[in-house]
């Protein structure tokens, strides 16, 4: 771990830093193996720290003797360092871009943070899915946690703990496994109390152009909806492109093969498409001096919204068949590493209303998504600004933060978290002190033993001083299954999140921090009231007694 | 049990004269669930149409003054549709079974929306049943203490009475401002040089920098006439800001727009005529391009499951968001100039339109008075009805208008306001509600607030004689318009708000446009509920005050020292047990509700609905189908103000009387989530008549109510203040007959 040799120049004094909507600050800036640091020496308030992880680009311009660099973020913050000299300009520069890219993972920040705090509650210790398993005992007459995949044999990209049907044995699920690309067969991923129906996730099946079948496949998913039931398989591409999968090797569920199934074409983009669609959405929201005609028309042809709604869409398609059709649904794209977690994640948030609390919502993103195996080192490694050609980052979980925003906008009284909760999850998804979001599946943060040498980020979220900023004050538990509506009326852009460095969040804020207030103030009245009733209760009898009171004429 | 509704008794309880037509088996058409129509029976008034559906649930009123295009549709099996879009933008289709009864309907539709006289207007003939009189808020704006509010008249700026009798200029008030310095054949000069003799006259001062918005309208320049007095009128105005070495001359239009009337004789001013003046055209589209502009947005909220991208490119093409970002970078780089000591001359054509729109869209970002309820109202006052925005013609009220005239002036200005509360939630005193009923009483014709094309017309036509006014309205329902989030201080934090127009900050308001479409509103109104949890806390306070006070009583009672009285008050319990009378009683209390929240909603509302059909019976209760039955706030508290007396201080304490006062106060509010009807059965639903779809509370049992269960307001026991609160009809009477209100203590 020689850093040493990235950093140019440790050092710089008389930078000045300016950022969106805050003064500027002049200061010495300090070049860290991780960390970009301004201090202005004056006032400790007004430091910037910030992981060289954190920066999507750098660009510099030169004037005269000095220069400046910007400094665009993977959470689409902006900084700007007018810094004296061109020398030191382009060494910090240079620097910056180096550390910023290193990809060995051992080198990693999460390495090497310390918690400053106490941890209270191992994050890494939360969400085992034996636990997750035991929390919904209502299945466990038709389901079974399988170790089918210990050592991760079967499937690289799952963990070792899942959960299949209880009338298949681990000898058929691995032989299903082999039917399915990257061996990620049918498991279970939500149980609908209310119909008992389940939603279950997979990736699509190695039919290819000979329609190969697999019986284990075949029975495995019989299984789960037993003798005479019908289920769906809604399958994230369209027809076209399932078909043209076969070619691959991959392809679809024949009719022929599974007829206890329907299958439903619900189509989402993939992944390249979302990554060029963010690109785009974040070039138009940076032009603040656009008509509004050029801004429309980029934001239509950014395609943005567009995904989202058909996300949406695709979710509660597979929620209104567990929910109103109580039947059983199978979601798969081609990998299942991607769409698919949008999907069956979404519908879990409209479906269940545990998902909407802070804990719930963690347990989902660690079920639907970290321990699913989304590949958060691959898809988060860059963002809008980076030019990059490996061409595997793509702004799915991104895609699926900005659904749940949606919700959480239609539904501003159903979710216990706020909308910087959401910003919080998308920030650290792409750079963070935090082990939570590091590599790409279980066995590579079994490989690199996560769990002892790094922290978890709910270690840290879940301490009752750091939630307290991300409570929902408007939080109202609300059982009920919540249909959002995917009219593009409904959807808006969130303006939190991509438009952070154009507009100013400050009068939102305050907003937030005023309905905070109401809601508090009333609460406090009426554990009041409640007890000045009891204090007046307690004197009763005293009182009659001493004739202050007179007794009741009543029964 | 199924009972008759109170609504189907509004329609048949009809006078005779007022029923036109009554057509059996309609349907009503459903834009997003095309499959399920609503079959029902549809009743034409002399002033509305009524759908009422079989279930005799849901009633959909429309005000013929409010259609604003009827167009029969080709008939169908079903029958023959009729479209109605509304001048509120409520857009609906009936399908009527013969076409006969579909004719008539079209035909009477067609007269009765767009009368031929102005007298005829529904105001004229409209009567609250309440005893309301017609003259209440027809004074609630002065204009002359609203200039004194700018520090006007002082040395700069003088009072003319040159039109007092509408001599001068017709479209402008009575009473105008205009600078001192300026002699009278000045300002007689300049208004015969100014088209429709619309002089330059001072519209807002800024009081800190003296920096003034004057408006007129174009000049009558042509190619090369010009008018000496003019010129000195503009340099009388610079002067009447002394710090300012130049001001600016705002042309509202683009300078094409401007150019071409110079053939007609008008235009701009020849800035080598005029010294020290900057000229700025900052082109706002005229009427007509409005006009098409909103057609074709109300096109765009019509599609039928539009995707993302046909929705956002619809958007773009209608260029009504373009319009409005012009309209507000217009009207911010007047309020920019007057922040810096700049005053600044506005016009347009004629000035009543583009500049009305501008010159109070930057008031309201220099001033947070007009940011409060009564300051917009003053606003509106001052701008658009006194210097003559044509809302007679604008709005489209008679058969006579023209069609060329109608456009979407006032409209576009509420939005601009809309866009403002949006950049600025804390900053407003009103709510989104507030804009869309100026909105549909603007169109309503129902209050005389906005009819006539000028003050002079309002004069003659008696209108604060003859009509109510939509402020006195507004006033007595005030409490359902107030932002929950409103903060005063940012009168001194924030005084000057400048809203960010860049394009990424306009928004699509559906909430206006798209405002009948149930569906694609978020499902959940965080204002509501934060009202409703204010109100609340202010009844919670008031409680407190009173239970402070007798526990404090009560300790003295039994010679505690005050160490022990803090003590209780701070709620520290001893070890006394809680198993007496009122024990017993507060546990009920506090549980009753907690349960009710839990329980099953439909048993919930079953049973409620039973003591409510029970109760009303008892008392007669007429349901009374008027507008402004909240306005029994009046009533009640004069009739309730001889039951208000304060009991002495020497008064004794009963158990029964404790007991009153903790049961007239609930401590628990229901939540509004899943009540989708009152307990009268009336849908919390919004193509009913919209004032029917807000949610209340009775304060005293906390169950969540329409407005007409509401409408009763009566101090309650449990409240230190004893001012009347609102109460449902059954606790109402409880109220009432308590031996505690019966029997004041003596």
């Amino acid at each position: 771990m020689e850093f040493a040799e990235f950093i140019k120049i440790p050092m710089v004094d008389g930078v000045i830093m300016k950022r969106p909507f805050e003064g500027q600050v002049e200061g010495t800036l300090c070049v860290t193996g991780h960390h970009l640091i301004l201090s202005s020496r004056k006032d400790q308030r007004e430091e910037l720290w910030l992981l060289h992880s954190a920066v999507d680009s750098i660009e510099k311009k030169l004037s005269g003797s000095g220069g400046s660099l910007y400094l665009r973020c993977k959470d689409f913050g902006v900084v700007q360092l007018d810094i004296p000299s061109a020398d030191d300009c382009i060494s910090v520069s240079s620097s910056v871009e180096q550390l910023s890219n290193i990809d060995d993972m051992t080198l990693k920040y999460p390495f090497f943070y310390r918690a400053n705090f106490e941890v209270m509650e191992d994050g890494w210790q939360a969400f085992l899915p034996e636990t997750e398993f035991g929390r919904s005992k209502e299945c466990s007459d038709e389901w079974r946690l399988s170790y089918v995949n210990k050592d991760f044999q079967v499937c690289s990209s799952y963990p070792q703990a899942l959960i299949v049907p209880k009338l298949v044995d681990d000898e058929t699920v691995a032989k299903a496994a082999t039917f399915r690309q990257y061996g990620r067969f049918p498991v279970l991923s939500y149980y609908h109390k209310d119909s008992k129906a389940v939603i279950m996730r997979s990736s699509q099946p190695l039919t290819g152009q000979n329609g190969r079948r697999c019986k284990e496949d075949e029975k495995l998913l019989n299984a789960v909806l037993g003798i005479g039931r019908r289920g769906y398989i809604v399958d994230t591409r369209a027809q076209s492109v399932a078909k043209m999968a076969q070619a691959k090797g991959g392809g679809y569920e024949p009719e022929a093969h599974y007829s206890q199934w329907r299958r439903i074409h619900q189509p989402v983009e993939r992944r390249q498409a979302f990554h060029d669609s963010l690109i785009k959405l974040m070039e138009a929201t940076s032009d603040g001096g656009a008509s509004m005609d050029k801004w429309l028309s980029k934001l239509e042809s950014s395609n943005w919204l567009t995904h989202v709604k058909d996300i949406l869409t695709c979710a509660c398609v597979v929620a209104q068949c567990v929910d109103k059709e109580g039947a059983t649904v199978l979601v798969h794209g081609s990998e299942g590493l991607d769409t698919t977690l949008q999907v069956t994640s979404i519908a879990q948030l409209i479906l269940d209303h545990d998902c909407r609390t802070v804990t719930g919502f963690e347990a989902l993103v660690e079920r639907e998504w970290i321990q699913a195996g989304h590949p958060f080192r691959s898809r988060c490694s860059k963002s809008a600004y980076a030019i990059t050609k490996q061409r595997q980052e793509s702004p799915i979980f991104l895609l699926f933060l900005d659904s749940v925003w949606q919700i959480w906008q239609q539904f501003p009284c159903s979710f216990e978290f706020n909308e910087n909760f959401l910003v919080l999850l998308f920030q650290h998804a792409y750079s963070s002190q935090y082990g939570t979001f590091l590599c790409n599946n279980e066995k590579e943060r079994a490989g690199h033993h996560l769990t002892t040498r790094t922290v978890s980020l709910w270690s840290f979220i879940n301490r009752p001083e750091i939630l307290q900023q991300y409570l929902n004050p408007m939080y109202d538990p609300n059982p009920s299954v919540i249909w959002p509506s995917v009219a593009p009326q409904s959807l808006s852009l969130w303006s939190g999140l991509y438009l952070r460095c154009q507009v100013n969040q400050k009068p939102e804020e305050e907003a937030w921090a005023e309905i905070t207030k109401i809601r508090e103030f009333d609460k406090e009245l009426k554990a009041k009231v409640t007890k000045l009733r009891r204090q007046l209760a307690s004197m009763e009898k005293e009182a009659l007694s001493a004739g202050a009171v007179l007794p009741s004429t009543l029964d | 049990m199924r009972r008759k509704m109170g609504n189907v008794l509004d329609v048949q309880s009809l006078p005779d004269d007022a029923l036109v037509k009554k057509v059996e088996n309609v349907k009503l058409m459903d834009r997003f669930n095309a499959r399920k129509p609503v079959v029902g029976t549809l009743y034409l008034t002399t002033t509305h149409l009524i759908f009422v559906d079989n279930a005799g649930k849901r009633e959909t009123w429309i005000l013929h003054m409010h259609m604003g295009n009827v167009e029969k549709m080709p008939i169908t099996t079903g029958g023959s549709p009729i479209q109605i879009r509304c001048k509120n933008f409520m857009s609906i289709i009936f399908v009527i079974p013969r076409e006969r009864d579909c004719h008539d309907i079209f035909t009477s539709l067609q007269e009765l929306s767009r009368p031929a006289n102005i007298e005829k207007l529904y105001a004229f003939h409209f009567l609250v049943s309440d005893n309301t009189t017609k003259s209440y808020g027809w004074d609630l704006y002065d204009i002359q203490t609203e200039y004194l509010r700018m520090g006007v008249p002082n040395e700069n700026w003088s009072l003319t009475s040159l039109n007092k009798e509408y001599e001068l200029c017709d479209t402008y008030p009575s009473l105008m401002y205009v600078p001192a310095c300026a002699a009278t054949p000045v300002l007689v000069g300049s208004s015969k040089f100014r088209s429709r003799g619309r002089l330059p006259v001072l519209s807002y001062l800024h009081r800190e920098n003296q920096a003034g918005i004057t408006r007129c309208s174009q000049p009558l320049a042509g190619f090369s006439a010009r008018c000496v007095e003019d010129e000195q009128m503009l340099q009388a105005i610079l002067r009447a800001n002394p710090k300012s070495k130049y001001m600016y001359v705002v042309d509202t239009r683009p300078k094409i727009n401007a150019m071409a009337n110079k053939a007609a004789g008008k235009g701009y001013e020849n800035e080598n005529f005029y010294s020290n003046i900057k000229f700025q055209f900052l082109g706002i589209e005229n009427i007509h391009v409005m006009r098409s502009s909103l057609q074709k947005l109300l096109d765009v909220c019509e599609l039928k499951n539009p995707s993302m991208n046909s929705f956002l490119s619809g958007l773009e093409s209608c260029n009504w968001l373009k319009h409005i970002k012009a309209m507000m970078e217009t009207s911010a780089f007047i309020a920019h100039a007057i922040t810096e000591g700049t005053s600044v001359l506005i016009h347009c054509s004629d000035g009543w339109d583009r500049r009305a729109q501008t010159s109070s869209l930057a008031s309201l970002m220099l001033d947070p008075y007009y940011r409060t309820i009564q300051g917009f109202q003053a606003l509106i006052e001052k701008e658009w009805l006194s210097f003559g925005h044509k809302f007679t013609d604008r709005c489209g009220f008679l058969d006579t208008v023209d069609a060329k005239e109608v456009s979407p002036i006032f409209t576009q200005f509420l939005e601009g306001t809309w866009q403002m509360t949006q950049q600025f939630p804390c900053a407003f005193q009103f709510n989104e509600r507030f804009l869309l009923t100026i909105h549909d009483h603007a169109y309503s014709c129902q209050f005389g607030t906005f009819i006539g094309n000028c003050e002079k017309d309002r004069l003659d036509l008696r209108l604060n004689e003859r009509t109510y006014s939509l402020w006195g309205y507004l006033a007595k329902h005030m409490n359902e318009y107030i932002n929950p989030l409103f903060k005063k201080e940012y009168e001194i934090s924030h005084p000057v708000l400048i809203p960010n127009t860049r394009p990424q900050c306009i928004k699509f308001w559906k909430g206006m446009y798209n405002r009948f479409e149930n569906g694609i509103h978020p499902r959940e109104h965080v204002q509501d509920i934060l009202s409703a949890a204010k109100d609340h806390s202010s009844s919670l306070e008031d409680h407190v005050r009173l239970l402070e006070k007798r526990v404090t009583q009560i300790c003295k009672l039994l010679g505690k020292s005050d160490e022990t009285i803090q003590r209780k008050l701070q709620g520290f319990l001893s070890m006394e047990s809680l198993d007496g009378f009122l024990a017993g009683h507060i546990d009920e209390l506090t549980l009753k509700i907690a349960e009710a929240n839990h329980n099953d909603i439909e048993s919930k509302d079953a049973d409620l609905s039973g003591n409510h059909v029970k109760s009303d019976s008892e008392s007669g209760f007429d349901e009374s189908s008027s507008q402004m039955s909240r306005s029994g706030f009046d009533d009640g508290y004069a009739m309730d103000s001889s039951l208000l007396q304060r009991s002495p201080s020497s008064e004794t304490l009963s158990l029964d009387q404790l007991l009153m006062e903790l049961k007239t106060v609930a401590v628990e509010w229901r939540s509004f989530r899943n009540v989708h009807n009152c307990s009268c059965a009336t849908p919390f639903d919004h193509y009913v008549k919209k004032e029917f779809s807000l949610k209340f509370h009775c304060w005293k049992c906390g169950e969540v109510f329409c407005t007409r269960c509401i409408a009763r307001y009566i101090p309650l026991p449990g409240h230190y203040s004893r001012r009347p609160v609102p109460v449902c009809k059954p606790c109402y009477r409880q109220v009432r007959h308590s031996p505690s209100m019966e029997f004041p203590t003596s």
